[in-house]
């Protein structure tokens, strides 16, 4: 049904860039169709607003309850991790950005990866195939998940609390740069997810691989120092330099956080690294999906 | 209900959870994965304790204590948490599935009851393996074996924690009578529970006033209380007592279930189905 509904709100999109006998062309045309996906996206929700009012409440007060932990942790100890300058609005900083990133890759990916499968499994993938635009960009965007955003507005307001609890106003560069490093987090995340949805290309049935990228995700939710000794130091270099989640938030939390900010040779390597891993995941889920598509068997329908 | 019809209902339950034995396994297997960084999150936090020259506890648990109170609520949410039950419920409810409970001579929260008996049985035989791996490679954590009597007691309370999950949400399932989405009103429950358990940290972490009435409330039975009885940390009269709370809140939710089903077939309309 899921499948049905989402073919049947990206239609218009597409009639809206190619109907036009002399439709835009390039990246323009892409812009315009994203923006429709955007528009049939709301739509739908507004459709069934206060569906969409308890998906934001939930997911709002399932943060809330994260945070309540943490802030339980912080009236026993005094920082997470010994003199590594993560006390608490540090921390609170390093949280908001995980929210950032990670409400955003829900708003745009999550439905879109999560219906991956089950196009693929269906054989509905063969209606995406036909169309006129490029398959994985129709793949992953179609669907917006609006609802997210709640968690987006609560990363803001966590943050802003926490720069003035730490009394420390970014300058414009620091902020530019942030969000530069909070869109290559994206990327990286991005790339996880579309990878694994389609490799359900080889696997048919499925259900795990989201909850795979939700666990491997887990080991980005904290600093990169906690994970120290003989088991620490090799999990914290497969998922630095392997696969590279430990950047995504770390990087750019870092940036707006004194404490720990960018001061080694080495740490500024790691945020150059950061860019190239988020440009190489890319690359590397292009192909994915490219060797997926070639294998994909049209099943069914 | 006869044993035979019993017993046949057991027997299709096991073969229908089989379908999906690898993804099952691998689930199985998955679910430790976020405890590897709640080892490191707590050792980062009593490094920070050591190094500021506290006493390193946390609410009265040490380091290895706290690994192993994670460890042992994963056995206590294995045999309390009943995923689908309540929202499958009220989904038969809506669909008007109940129909088939109320032709044919079997009720259905004894067939809800068997049929996720069978479910837990395949559960632990698939589970056992990765939990024996998981249990030995921590083994360290633990401070050893609790005498025989604390070892019983543990047994009770897992098996009481799956009666309590069990009846818990079967009567939460129930408000689909009076009203037609749940699904809402389950979250919320779910989130709760996951706080108030213990699932997500130990309930002596929480302040003084809030804990007084966490304790009164059913929840911490379904993963807190068996981990805390196995570190011995309840002990003497009050486990006793606890228990003897805990088999009230059972029979209590068993009749709060068999009551609500009783009235909610009366409003039962039974389209479809």
């Amino acid at each position: 049904m899921r499948t049905m509904d989402s073919r049947q709100s990206a239609n218009p999109a597409l009639g809206a860039a190619d109907g036009g006998p002399i439709g835009p062309s390039g990246p323009l045309r892409y812009v315009r169709v994203m923006a429709v996906f955007a528009r049939n996206s709301l739509v739908r929700d507004m459709t069934f607003r206060v569906n969409f009012l308890i998906n934001v409440a939930s997911s709002i007060s399932w943060v809330l309850m994260n945070l309540g932990f943490y802030l339980l942790i912080f009236r026993f100890a005094p920082s997470i991790g010994a003199s590594t300058g993560w006390e608490q609005w540090p921390f609170f900083a390093f949280l908001a950005t995980g929210l950032l990133i990670n409400s955003t890759v829900h708003a745009l990916f999550m439905v879109n990866a999560d219906e991956l499968s089950e196009l693929i499994r269906t054989g509905n993938l063969d209606f995406v195939l036909l169309r006129p635009i490029d398959t994985q960009f129709m793949v992953s965007l179609s669907r917006i998940d609006w609802s997210a955003l709640g968690n987006f507005c609560v990363g803001l307001i966590l943050l802003a609390t926490a720069l003035v609890r730490m009394n420390y106003l970014p300058s414009f560069l620091e902020c530019a740069l942030y969000v530069f490093f909070l869109v290559c987090g994206v990327a990286i995340y991005y790339s996880l997810m579309i990878a694994l949805a389609a490799s359900s290309v080889w696997l048919g049935r499925n259900l795990s691989l989201l909850d795979f990228w939700f666990y491997i995700t887990t080991f980005a939710r904290y600093p990169m120092e906690i994970y120290q000794g003989r088991f620490g130091a090799p999990l914290r270099a497969a998922f630095t330099w392997v696969i590279p989640v430990l950047v995504v938030v770390n990087v750019p939390a870092r940036l707006l956080v004194q404490s720990v900010r960018p001061s080694s040779a080495s740490d500024w390597f790691l945020a150059a690294f950061a860019v190239a891993a988020a440009i190489a995941s890319l690359a590397a889920s292009r192909i994915i999906f490219q060797i997926a598509l070639r294998a994909y068997r049209s099943s069914g329908s | 209900m006869s044993p035979a019809a019993a017993w046949t209902i057991i027997r299709i339950s096991i073969a229908e959870r089989l379908i999906y034995r690898g993804d099952f396994a691998l689930g199985t297997l998955m679910r430790f994965l976020p405890i590897v960084t709640q080892v490191f999150l707590w050792a980062a936090v009593f490094s920070a304790l050591d190094a500021a020259g506290r006493p390193a506890e946390v609410a009265g648990f040490s380091y290895r204590e706290m690994i192993a109170y994670y460890l042992l609520t994963m056995v206590a949410r294995a045999f309390s948490s009943m995923p689908g039950l309540a929202s499958g419920i009220a989904r038969d409810i809506r669909s008007g599935a109940v129909n088939k409970y109320l032709i044919q001579p079997v009720d259905m929260l004894h067939y809800l009851l068997l049929h996720r008996i069978a479910h837990k049985l395949v559960y632990y035989s698939v589970a056992l393996g990765p939990f024996a791996l998981v249990f030995l490679l921590c083994r360290g954590f633990f401070p050893g074996w609790p005498d025989p009597e604390t070892l019983c007691v543990f047994a009770a309370s897992l098996v009481m924690a799956f009666l309590l999950g069990f009846f818990l949400e079967s009567a939460l399932g129930m408000i689909g009578f009076w009203f037609l989405e749940v699904s809402s009103l389950l979250f919320v429950y779910m989130l709760f529970a996951f706080f108030f358990s213990g699932h997500m940290f130990p309930i002596d972490m929480l302040p003084a006033g809030v804990a007084t009435v966490v304790r009164l409330l059913p929840l911490q039975y379904l993963a807190y209380f068996p981990a805390a009885v196995f570190l011995g940390k309840v002990s003497g009269p009050e486990l006793w007592q606890s228990l003897a709370v805990e088999a009230a809140w059972i029979v209590f939710f068993a009749f709060a279930g068999r009551i609500a089903f009783r009235r909610g077939v009366r409003r039962y309309g039974g389209y479809g189905g």
